[in-house]
């Protein structure tokens, strides 16, 4: 039997470097509320929103995410030439093939790096970057770009009063790279397909084929309205807060990282309901610092996490070198949990 | 053991108000969640969540929305407790 030689990979990964894009156009409460029935107090206590981006003809997926990764690779100060491959989450991306991530790629100046979308909702990023930890460590590639970016403006329904105010668009990118240090826990992910009702798309795109077209909801204007993300409110919560709390404690343990060594705590920004719930649930000391990026950003889906860790290293809020708990959950139902330094 | 009507209602009455800062005498049976209380449907998900620990018993998202006053938790709980 001819022997395989082994690639060789770093002992260990850690996140290099980390960078956003957010696009210029901010929508505050009043424009959310001319399509439906609500309030700006009531948008803020149900959600903590006051804010968000919204993309323009020009701030595609492709177009934000290189600005986020340029960002990314400067912080980390590396040459985009020496990243082996780039992972893009997203669920916003309407052109299917080929994936996104090979003209970001491309226009990034790497290399012929290997590119590729996946999907994996709110959990993206973690899922992202476990697949770029394992890249690197074992040896496939020595620098990975992971992405997480939507344009969740375009799959909103204005005229749904639960989901109106909710969604943003924005790109984060991180670097990883090699490490000498353990400096991303182990995660603790996993899946819920037998919740799959409770986040969804409202209509698949096959429905949209001539013949079908009878049968899709209307718009209060009588168009046919696109499909849009819908979810179950009271069930996402319960979800959310108590079992996806249970996750984080696990990630921590699995790291052997006790609250009191924490100093940053990013969850997927789904709504500042969740995340205080998640804090209390978790019993966090007074010290960790908690991201409530979702205030000015909204819910971005997969850029949450690597968007507001951008933030509050750039606030000075958070410092390089902190250790930060970092959790996603959503469409799925999906969740991924770690413990990173911070670059 | 299981809880009694009086206990249930003494029980809700302080998680109502460790969730939504109401005093504990304002918590009666023909009192509204929404209404009176100032729970609002994501308050209400923790106060079922904290119920449901107290009085071991599993309250259901679609049976929540059932849930308008005091007295039909109590009754729920009543009912439902192992």
């Amino acid at each position: 039997m001819s022997k395989i030689k082994p690639s060789k990979g770093a002992p260990y990964a850690r996140i290099l470097g980390v960078g956003g894009y957010r696009p210029t156009r901010v929508v505050p409460n009043e424009v959310i509320l001319e399509k439906i029935d609500s309030s700006d107090e009531w948008i803020r206590s149900r959600s903590g929103i006051e804010t968000r981006h919204w993309a323009g003809p020009d701030e595609t997926v492709a177009a934000m995410s290189i600005e986020a990764s340029g960002k990314a690779i400067a912080d980390a100060g590396i040459d985009a030439s020496q990243i082996g491959a780039v992972v893009v989450s997203t669920v916003s991306h309407f052109s299917q093939t080929p994936a996104v991530a090979t003209e970001i790629a491309d226009k990034l100046g790497t290399d012929k790096a290997a590119a590729f979308d996946i999907s994996a909702g709110c959990a993206g990023f973690g899922y992202g970057l476990t697949l770029a930890k394992g890249m690197i460590v074992e040896g496939s590639a020595e620098y990975v770009l992971v992405i997480g970016v939507e344009r969740l403006s375009d799959l909103t329904d204005l005229e749904d009063r639960a989901t109106a105010f909710l969604f943003g668009d924005g790109a984060g990118a991180v670097v990883v790279g090699p490490s000498q240090e353990p400096a991303i826990g182990p995660t603790v992910w996993g899946s819920e397909g037998d919740k799959s009702e409770t986040i969804k798309q409202t209509v698949p795109w096959d429905r949209f084929r001539i013949g079908d077209l009878s049968s899709l909801p209307l718009d209060s204007e009588g168009n046919v309205k696109f499909p849009a993300i819908t979810q179950e409110g009271q069930a996402v919560f319960r979800w959310a807060v108590f079992e996806m709390a249970k996750v984080a404690q696990q990630a921590l343990d699995a790291a052997g990282i006790s609250p009191d060594d924490l100093d940053v705590f990013i969850p997927h920004q789904a709504n500042v309901r969740i995340i205080d719930s998640m804090v209390k649930t978790l019993k966090l000391p007074e010290h960790v610092m908690v991201a409530r990026d979702i205030r000015t950003t909204g819910n971005t889906s997969a850029a949450s996490i690597p968007l507001a860790m951008e933030r509050l290293l750039a606030t000075g809020e958070a410092k390089s070198g902190d250790t930060a708990l970092v959790i996603g959950f959503g469409a799925g139902l999906v969740y991924a949990a770690t413990v990173v330094t911070l670059p | 053991m299981a809880a009694t009507q009086e206990e249930i209602v003494a029980g809700l009455a302080e998680i109502v108000n460790e969730i939504a800062g109401i005093p504990v005498e304002d918590v009666q049976t023909d009192k509204s969640f929404t209404d009176d209380l100032d729970v609002d449907s994501l308050s209400m998900v923790e106060v079922v969540v904290a119920a449901e620990e107290r009085f071991d018993v599993k309250i259901p998202d679609d049976d929540v929305k059932n849930l308008k006053t005091v007295g039909d938790a109590t009754e729920y709980i009543l009912k439902h407790q192992s």
